[in-house]
């Protein structure tokens, strides 16, 4: 089994995976949580701040228009990525929550006039979800009178298409859905579904912060109103993230940040917004990290983003089988093929006795709800451990991670 | 693996998670409180028979890692048939040797001592004082508090 970047090309790629922890060298295996970042994105945006800071727009010195050109020219490179078409728009954020609360919020406000959502109208989201994308939806169904309805997983953890068409209505005027679930791995036929709820009318969200690193979405090819993700997760910078999606319902979302640069006048008593995509940009953007994303999603495509996809699915594949060999270990989603999550259980230990086990060994790996409480109730798996997987991880780490449960389950037992 | 993941997973610890004592319900207890940990679903209950200002039986239930059992476990123990002002006070130097504010020679804890290796991982000090945490609570509710509300715990 073959690794996508050799050990000697790792240290320098990514300086935060050249250390050992407690005298191991480190398996840094926490990659749904965050992505360590290449010396091209730290090299690209100390560039940017050493040589072009400043604020954008409006500006008429020179560095004002090299740090105005740098964040649209992130913009441009973003748009390319995700294959976003001419009726598509781009904005940026501080991260897949703050998206996700952008278009719930967006669709439920009525401050600026009548609110997207009226009372008896429906949500539909899928049990699946990250609490990003439940908690705003709940605030939203409050706000506006909806009623929220759950698309249950199986007991497996599916979603089905089935399940969908028997919740959609004429009143279903949202449906949200992961791309990838977090806490478990599983990989919901996320196309299917936002087709047969952009059919039956509702606007479409997807939460791809678990996709983007390796199976990035092609914006115009799914149906699909709203797509969000973060930096962060895709070997990028922390507080920089994206909402994209057609800018017709783009347009509909009240603004969440009212102030500067959002805005096209101003009198003491009332304001007109600016067009998308300043209108839903209010205040100084994180201009460093939009170049920094920016530079991660080129660093994806040189490194060639269905290589890299081949390679976490081969991880999961081959830690998934590992867990599942051992005793007592329960993989969850264990069908999950097109995943670089793999979550699971262990009879008799705990998870937070196996992650701090295993960062003995420098295996880090995640522990607990991942934010996805309901979903885990509802399996009935409580808190479980998480094993998540980047291009520079290795099958040599696999083996780790895999022989350390093994040593745990015996010790613990 | 380290020198200091022994050190916290000492044989002593892991008997009581594998045989934790007083595990179970109290028939009459005259205090109770549950102590959750939201990040973890660890879940804690303890019941106290508080007679004459002294702890008559105690009690625990509930789900958790090894060392919120054990910690919970070897509590059971060292505060049965104890009054309670000696409960408290060993609480206070239980909770000062985890946080790094005592040091364990010296603080008499007994066979909680043990678990003085949790200082050194920050994350795990909540599981250890999980337990403490709903007997505090339990002493300080009124007496037939059976539905104490659970309450997030800080280290």
């Amino acid at each position: 089994m073959g690794d996508m970047l050799k050990p000697s090309v790792l240290a320098g790629a990514f300086p935060a995976l050249a250390q050992a922890v407690h005298g191991e060298p480190l398996a840094y295996l926490d990659n749904a949580a965050t992505t360590q970042m290449p010396e091209a994105v730290i090299e690209a945006m100390r560039r940017f701040e050493s040589t072009d800071r400043a604020n954008i727009h409006r500006g008429v010195h020179t560095l004002s228009q090299r740090a105005t050109d740098a964040f649209e020219r992130s913009r441009a490179e973003l748009k390319r990525f995700i294959g976003a078409g001419a009726a598509h728009e781009l904005v940026f954020t501080s991260g897949t929550t703050e998206s996700l609360n952008l278009v719930a919020h967006g669709l439920s406000d009525a401050a600026q006039g009548r609110a997207f959502l009226q009372p008896g109208d429906e949500i539909v989201v899928s049990g699946l979800e990250h609490h990003a994308n439940l908690l705003p939806w709940q605030a939203a169904a409050r706000r506006s009178g909806a009623k929220l309805r759950i698309l249950e997983p199986d007991r497996d953890g599916r979603l089905h298409a089935d399940d969908l068409a028997a919740l959609l209505g004429p009143r279903t005027l949202v449906f949200a859905v992961t791309a990838c679930a977090n806490a478990t791995g599983e990989r919901p036929p996320y196309e299917e579904l936002l087709a047969l709820a952009a059919e039956a009318g509702a606007l479409t969200v997807l939460d791809a912060a678990q996709a983007v690193a390796h199976e990035v979405p092609r914006l115009s090819q799914l149906p699909c109103d709203f797509i969000a993700f973060s930096g962060h997760k895709m070997y990028g910078p922390m507080g920089i993230g994206v909402l994209a999606g057609r800018r017709a319902a783009l347009e509909r979302l009240a603004p969440l940040r009212l102030g500067g640069d959002m805005v096209e006048w101003v009198t003491q008593q009332g304001a007109t917004f600016a067009e998308l995509p300043a209108r839903l940009e209010g205040g100084t953007p994180n201009v460093g990290g939009a170049v920094g994303i920016a530079a991660a999603a080129s660093f994806i495509d040189t490194i060639g983003r269905e290589a890299i996809d081949a390679h976490v699915r081969s991880l999961r594949a081959h830690a998934a089988a590992g867990l599942s060999a051992l005793g007592g270990v329960t993989v969850l989603s264990p069908h999950a093929e097109r995943s670089a999550i793999v979550s699971f259980v262990c009879e008799g230990v705990h998870p937070h006795d196996l992650g701090t086990l295993l960062d003995g060994e420098g295996v880090a790996v995640r522990t607990g709800h991942h934010c996805a409480q309901p979903l885990l109730d509802q399996l009935g798996t409580g808190a479980t451990t998480r094993a998540s997987f980047a291009l520079y991880n290795t099958h040599e780490e696999v083996e780790r991670l895999v022989a350390g449960v093994a040593r745990a389950l015996e010790m613990m037992r | 693996m380290n020198d200091g993941i022994d050190d916290l997973y000492q044989d002593v610890v892991l008997e009581h998670k594998r045989a934790p004592r007083h595990f179970g319900a109290l028939e009459a207890p005259t205090n109770e409180a549950r102590g959750r940990n939201p990040q973890c679903g660890d879940d804690v209950r303890v019941q106290l028979r508080v007679e004459g200002g002294r702890v008559a039986d105690v009690g625990f239930q509930g789900q958790g890692c090894a060392i919120c059992i054990a910690s919970a476990s070897m509590m059971s123990e060292a505060v049965m048939k104890q009054d309670l002002e000696t409960v408290r006070a060993l609480h206070k130097r239980f909770r000062a040797v985890l946080t790094g504010r005592a040091e364990p020679e010296g603080a008499n804890l007994g066979k909680l001592a043990s678990l003085a290796g949790v200082s050194r991982y920050p994350n795990r000090i909540k599981c250890a004082l999980l337990g403490w945490h709903a007997l505090m609570h339990a002493l300080d509710g009124a007496v037939q508090t059976s539905d104490a509300p659970a309450e997030e715990i800080a280290p």
